[in-house]
C-alpha cells in the first residue's frame, strides 16, 4: 500500500480534453494523484467517500467497453453516482442537437461528463457550452487522453522513469488518437519517441511533432525501452493500406524472435483489445515482458485521478476556464 | 492584523512528552495482540516513528494514512487538496491501531481517519494518541494517550513543528494580533 509524493497543487482545470494542452507539470500531477489512488484498488473494501453526491454520466457516441467500463468502475469507487447513456437509443436517433443532449443531461445535475465520439473536437465543443466537467474517451483520430496517460503511469511504474527512455510505437498511427496523446505526454516527460509501421500508415508529417519515423522494425528495435504496439484497425484495411495482414505480420509484428533480438528489459505495452497473431504473439502477449493487464489495472487509477481532479475544480462551478 | 506566535514548548519538553506518550502506550496495550501504530499525515508520521522507537522491545510497524479522500468538508474546497498518499505496509486485522496525530481539536480528521483505517480491515481495537489535546471538539471523540492537555481560544491555532519536517522541534501557538 505504497504511494509516492503527489504534486497535484499544479491542477486547476475544469477539463480532460487532449494531453496536447497539459504543460508536463500538470501530466505529473495527474500521474502521481494516480499513485495514491492505485492504493484504494489495493484495499480489502475499493472504495472512498471522495465523489460522494457528485454525478458521473458516460456519454458514448461511439461503442466501447472497456474505456466505459473502466471509467464507470473509477467513478463507482469515489463514491459518484454513475448514469450510462447510450447515443442509439437517445433523442439523438430523433434528430435532438449533441449539445442539447448534453444541456438536457446537464439539467438532471450532471456534475461530470465522460465524451467518446467518432468526431475530432467533439468534447472540446460540448466543454464550451456546458458547465460540467467535460472527460475526452477518444474522439476520432484525434486524441484518447486517458489512455495516453494510463500508458505513461505504466511506463513509469515499471521503469521508473519516463525522462531519457526510448519509446516505440508501432503501427497504424495516421489513424490512432491513443498514438497522438501517448506522442505529447511522451515527449513532454522527456522520452523519445519513434513511431514504426508501413508509409502509409505513418505519415512523415509526424516528424514535425517531435519524433523520429522509421519505416524497418528490426532497424530500431534494439534501440527501444519501450514497445508501444498500436491495434491495426480492421476497419481501415477496406481501403487498402497495406497489402495483407499476414504480410503486416512478417514486417512489423512482435514475435519472441524479436523480443529476444531487442534489449534484455525492454517493456511491451498495448492497448486494448490486441489482436494476436496480427499485432503480436501470444507468447509475447502473455510473457514476461508484457505489461499489457497491468495497463488496465493503472487505467482505473488514472480514471480515478482524472475524476478527483477535474471534481475539485468543478465544484467552483466557472463556465470559462 | 498580524499574527503572534509564543512558543508552548522546546525540544527538551517535546522530548519528554514524546515519552509520555510511549509510555502510556505501553502500559495501556493489549496483552496477545499485534501493537501498530498509524500516524495521520502530515505531521503524525514522525511522531509514530517516534513513539514507535521509544516503546522499543519488538519494535510496532509504523504506518501512514492520508484522510484527504474521507474529509467531510471536500466538497467546500475551490480545488481538491494534493493528495499524499496511504501508506500501511501491514494487515490491520486483528491489530491494536493506536492512530497518531500531532494535534487534537474538532474531531473531525481523527473521524475520517477511522473510517480510512476501517476500510482496510478490523482491527482488534482503536486508540487514540496525540501529542496536543487543545480542546474545541465538534465530534463526540477523545484521546486515548495526551501528551498535552489546554484549552485555546477557537481563533488561535496550534502548530507542531518536528524533525525532519521542520528546523526544529517545538509547539507554538499563533494568534491574530490586532494591536
Amino acid at each position: 500500500m505504497s504511494t509516492a509524493p503527489a504534486s497535484a497543487a499544479t491542477w486547476t482545470r475544469r477539463h480532460l480534453l487532449g494531453l496536447e494542452e497539459l504543460s508536463a507539470e500538470e501530466i505529473t500531477a495527474i500521474l502521481d494523484t494516480a499513485e495514491s489512488f492505485a492504493e484504494v484498488s489495493d484495499r480489502p473494501r475499493k472504495k472512498v467517500p471522495a465523489l460522494q453526491g457528485k454525478v458521473v454520466f458516460n456519454l458514448f457516441f461511439e461503442n466501447s467497453t472497456r474505456t466505459r467500463t473502466s471509467f464507470s468502475l473509477a467513478a463507482k469507487r469515489l463514491s459518484a453516482d454513475v448514469q450510462d447513456f447510450s447515443a442509439s437509443t437517445s433523442s439523438l436517433s430523433k434528430g435532438e442537437s449533441f449539445i442539447d443532449t448534453a444541456r438536457n443531461i446537464e439539467a438532471m445535475g450532471c456534475d461530470v461528463m465522460i465524451v467518446r465520439h467518432s468526431i475530432s473536437g467533439a468534447p472540446h465543443l460540448l466543454a464550451k457550452h456546458v458547465g460540467s466537467s467535460v472527460i475526452n474517451a477518444g474522439d476520432g483520430a484525434h486524441e484518447h487522453p486517458t489512455q495516453g496517460l494510463l500508458d505513461l503511469l505504466t511506463i513509469r511504474r515499471k521503469k521508473g522513469r519516463i525522462e531519457g527512455l526510448t519509446v516505440g510505437l508501432v503501427g497504424d498511427i495516421a489513424h490512432s488518437r491513443v498514438a497522438r496523446s501517448n506522442i505529447w505526454g511522451l515527449t513532454k516527460l522527456g522520452a523519445k519517441v519513434i513511431l514504426c509501421g508501413p508509409p502509409t500508415l505513418v505519415p512523415r508529417s509526424f516528424e514535425q511533432l517531435g519524433c523520429e519515423v522509421a519505416y524497418h522494425l528490426d532497424d530500431v528495435l534494439p534501440r527501444l525501452d519501450v514497445i508501444n504496439v498500436l491495434r491495426i484497425q480492421a476497419e481501415r484495411q477496406q481501403r487498402g493500406l497495406f497489402p495483407s495482414v499476414s504480410e503486416y505480420f512478417y514486417f512489423y509484428g512482435v514475435t519472441q524472435q524479436r523480443i529476444l533480438r531487442s534489449r534484455p528489459d525492454v517493456l511491451l505495452i498495448a492497448p486494448g483489445p490486441i489482436n494476436r497473431g496480427v499485432e503480436l504473439t501470444p507468447e509475447v502477449a502473455d510473457g514476461p515482458h508484457s505489461a499489457i493487464l497491468d495497463q488496465v489495472t493503472n487505467g482505473l487509477a488514472v480514471r480515478m485521478a482524472v475524476l478527483y481532479l477535474v471534481s475539485g475544480r468543478a465544484s467552483q462551478g466557472d463556465r470559462a476556464d | 492584523m498580524s499574527r503572534a506566535e509564543s512558543r508552548v514548548c522546546g525540544p527538551d519538553v517535546m522530548e519528554e512528552l514524546l515519552r509520555l506518550l510511549a509510555r502510556q502506550i505501553a502500559d495501556g496495550r493489549m496483552p496477545h495482540t499485534r501493537l501498530c501504530l498509524i500516524g495521520i499525515r502530515t505531521r503524525g508520521v514522525p511522531i509514530a516513528e517516534r513513539l514507535a522507537a521509544l516503546i522499543g522491545g519488538d519494535l510496532p510497524p509504523v504506518g501512514a494514512v492520508d484522510i484527504t479522500l474521507y474529509r467531510d468538508d471536500l466538497g467546500r474546497q475551490g480545488h481538491w487538496p494534493v493528495l499524499k498518499g496511504t501508506d500501511i505496509p501491514f494487515e490491520v486485522d486483528d491489530a491494536e491501531v493506536v492512530l497518531v496525530d500531532d494535534v487534537l481539536h474538532t474531531g473531525r480528521t481523527v473521524r475520517a481517519a477511522m473510517n480510512a483505517v476501517c476500510d482496510l480491515g478490523r482491527p482488534a481495537r482503536v486508540r487514540l494518541a496525540v501529542l496536543i489535546d487543545r480542546g474545541g471538539r465538534e465530534l463526540p471523540i477523545q484521546a486515548d494517550y495526551s501528551g498535552k492537555v489546554f484549552e485555546v481560544d477557537s481563533g488561535d491555532r496550534i502548530e507542531v513543528r518536528l524533525n525532519p519536517i521542520d528546523p526544529v522541534d517545538e509547539v507554538v501557538r499563533v494568534g491574530l494580533d490586532s494591536a
